[in-house]
């Protein structure tokens, strides 16, 4: 009989290992996501300068350079502390949210697309962005529309679609231009359109995903995320808040800069990603997810209109608690990029965002700087330790995907007991482990600052610790 | 005045013109990175290595060689491809040139010497020494990571600015270039923060402090402008 499966999953970014471990009489004594990778970006950092650091950092991935951009250019502010003008702040915000719906729009559509449209019984040979391609062509140019329509955002701002070193310590290296301002304006109604129907079409096919939504990773967790002080949905300035599956605030107005009050790592011997927890609450109970939806667990409101009615109507899936199925990610992340897209309409009409004063030059005030935003896939926190000159002398990076790292594991988990029977690894069982990870949209390439293509391997490990069955998912 | 071969063609000089400054007046471009138009040339860098043809192949500097009558020479060959590239090569995996989030990224003249001679991918295994930078000078950062010792700093120091702050020190490959015998910059007492080391570097090694990646626009056709308007010092 099998009692050990390794399964590699595929279609997410990073090296992943999934091991599934049986127990005598065939049923799941203990499943876990693995990261495979180390890479050491903290440590090469070191003896570099803070106004190297966005551009640097920026390298840790190519799908969120510009969340790392950001987020380090934020810690560089601290450094400096130095006013940083407004149009910068809100530029800074611009290029987010186009961040926000390129990454959403390629998890949703290019990595998630296949399973949730073909169906995760469907031939993997089938399964993938090319099949969803052949059977819903609409639905494929869409995802590659809406995803361009984000790059545009970043390259107009950024001179680049990847890796724009812009925001830099105190601003934004250059400032917009009416017709770079004109030309992300002229992208807005086709993504309006794409990312209305997409949220209907999600909405018909939700009945049809009723055992996924149950065992994607529904369990009890917190949530944490920033929010603005009104308590609107917030993606680049605010406060962090915790709220637990009731949908109870369990913290807030926690100031970003106290992270390592609140938040506590544990590390295992089996994975390279650490286990962040709720320091409050120890380990592993502290448990909390971050990104899309814990954003929208902990908001109050997402602060534009249509997305604000999308969103009562994903509230009441839950009854009034917080979402805690894993699988409502997908459903999450539409509607961010929905409200992502009304925010820019608005933010693209202010006369504010032209003004030539966007960067505010200074040296070294501070030794000590910790940038936070919210990234695509949750809070993103940036610490260094400079000396008098700004040169690096620690650098800290907590990466959204770190965060789930717990709530990862107890996906697997889950999904292993509900659908292996029998130490039987069908093709199904596999690729709905693999789906609850992707769920999760994780990166770990930048989880654990590595590189490189991941496939997810899959390992099935006996009682007596024999690797039964090892694959790995393309 | 003097006739020589360049490549084939009978091209005339002046008396004491080097090889360099003859081909360039005739538009044959021949790659230099420790030349620099305003100061002396030092022929440091073998970049612009020529084959003397009518001296059995030998291999001289075009910077410094003077034009002669009758040479006959050749500024590009495979062997010279060859040569150049490795030298780029070395120079590349001498030092930790990473740039990708260099201050000079797209403008800098060790990336535009690789794209030139197509030194794509290194054969040698990096050194990746452990070398520090020096912040401490209030406008201007040094990286010696990114320096290749071209010594355009310290001729631009001591020719044109008259300082004499910048200088080398160590030997062979431990070779850096060094303000005041070694003082931190920020504590010089010669540098007049004129700038023009900076101006003169061909890579991001020195740089104005503050520049993001690829932010380090540098005009080092200011050297020759500068001269052409007084005398050098020295």
């Amino acid at each position: 009989m099998e009692s050990v499966k390794k399964i590699p999953v595929t279609r997410i970014e990073g090296h992943g290992l999934i091991t599934i471990k049986l127990g005598t009489d065939g049923s799941v004594e203990e499943a876990r996501f693995h990261v495979t990778e180390v890479r050491g970006f903290e440590h090469f950092c070191r003896g570099r300068t803070v106004w190297e650091m966005p551009g640097l950092t920026a390298r840790v991935c190519g799908i969120c350079a510009v969340s790392h951009l950001l987020c380090s250019a934020k810690a560089g502010d601290a450094i400096l502390a130095a006013k940083v003008p407004e149009a910068a702040h809100k530029l800074r915000r611009l290029m987010n949210l186009g961040q926000i719906i390129q990454s959403h729009a390629l998890s949703f559509f290019h990595l998630s697309g296949a399973d949730l449209f073909l169906g995760w019984d469907e031939d993997p040979a089938v399964r993938n962005v090319f099949g969803l391609m052949e059977r819903y062509p609409e639905l494929a140019r869409d995802g590659i529309r809406l995803r361009a329509f984000g790059q545009r955002v970043i390259e107009l701002l950024g001179g680049r679609r990847i890796h724009p070193a812009w925001a830099v310590p105190g601003g934004v290296e250059y400032p917009l231009d009416e017709e770079r301002r004109d030309g992300i304006r002229e992208g807005l109604p086709e993504a309006k359109r794409i990312i209305e129907r997409t949220i209907s079409l999600f909405e018909e096919n939700l009945p049809r995903w009723r055992e996924e939504i149950e065992t994607f990773g529904d369990f009890p967790s917190l949530f944490m995320s920033l929010v603005a002080e009104d308590g609107t949905w917030e993606h680049y300035a605010g406060r962090i808040r915790f709220v637990d599956a009731e949908g109870r605030v369990v913290a807030d107005r926690l100031d970003p800069s106290d992270y390592a009050d609140y938040i506590a790592e544990a590390v295992e011997p089996w994975s390279f990603l650490k286990f962040p927890y709720y320091r409050e609450y120890g380990y592993p109970e502290g448990m909390y997810r971050v990104g899309p939806l814990a954003r929208l667990n902990t908001c109050e409101r997402m602060g534009t209109p249509l997305a604000d009615e999308v969103l009562k109507r994903f509230r009441d899936l839950s009854g009034g608690r917080a979402a805690t199925s894993s699988f409502l990610y997908h459903y999450a992340r539409l509607i961010e990029i929905l409200s992502c897209v009304e925010r820019i309409e608005r933010l693209i009409e202010d006369p504010a965002l032209l003004s030539p004063r966007v960067r505010a030059d200074a040296g070294v005030n501070e030794l000590e700087g910790i940038g936070v935003h919210e990234a695509p896939r949750g809070t993103l926190f940036h610490h260094y330790r400079v000396d008098e000159d700004g040169v690096i002398q620690w650098a800290n990076l907590i990466i959204s995907t770190g965060h789930n790292n717990l709530a990862m594991n107890r996906t697997v988990q889950q999904i292993a007991v509900h659908y292996l029977r029998g130490g039987d690894l069908s093709e199904g069982l596999l690729n709905r482990l693999e789906g609850g990870i992707r769920a999760y949209d994780p990166c770990l390439s930048c989880s654990v600052h590595a590189v490189g293509r991941m496939p997810l391997v899959v390992k099935l490990i006996g009682p007596d610790g024999t690797v039964i069955r090892e694959r790995s998912l393309r | 005045m003097i006739t020589l071969k360049l490549d084939g063609r009978e091209v005339q000089a002046k008396k004491g013109q080097t090889i360099l400054e003859v081909a360039l007046e005739n538009g044959i471009r021949i790659p230099t990175l420790c030349y620099l138009e305003g100061l002396s040339p030092k022929g440091t860098c073998r970049l612009c290595l020529v084959e003397i043809v009518n001296q059995n192949g030998k291999l001289v500097p075009a910077c410094v060689t003077p034009a002669e009558e009758g040479l006959e020479v050749v500024t590009h060959s495979d062997r010279l491809a060859q040569i150049r590239r490795t030298i780029v090569e070395m120079l590349f995996l001498e030092r930790n040139h990473i740039c990708a989030f260099c201050v000079s990224n797209g403008h800098c003249e060790l990336q535009d010497l690789a794209v030139e001679l197509g030194m794509d991918h290194v054969t040698l295994p990096y050194r990746y020494p452990g070398l520090a930078m020096d912040l401490s000078h209030g406008g201007f950062g040094l990286d010696h990571n990114r320096c290749v010792v071209c010594g355009r700093c310290v001729r631009a120091c001591s020719e044109v600015e008259g300082a004499f702050t910048w200088g080398f020190a160590g030997r062979g490959i431990d070779t850096m270039v060094a303000t005041d015998l070694g003082t931190p910059w920020g504590l010089s007492e010669t540098c007049t923060s004129c700038g023009k080391c900076v101006q003169a570097c061909p890579t991001g090694a020195l740089f104005e402090k503050g520049m993001a990646t690829a932010a380090q626009i540098k005009s080092p056709e200011i050297i020759r402008e500068v001269t052409e308007r007084r005398p050098r010092v020295f």
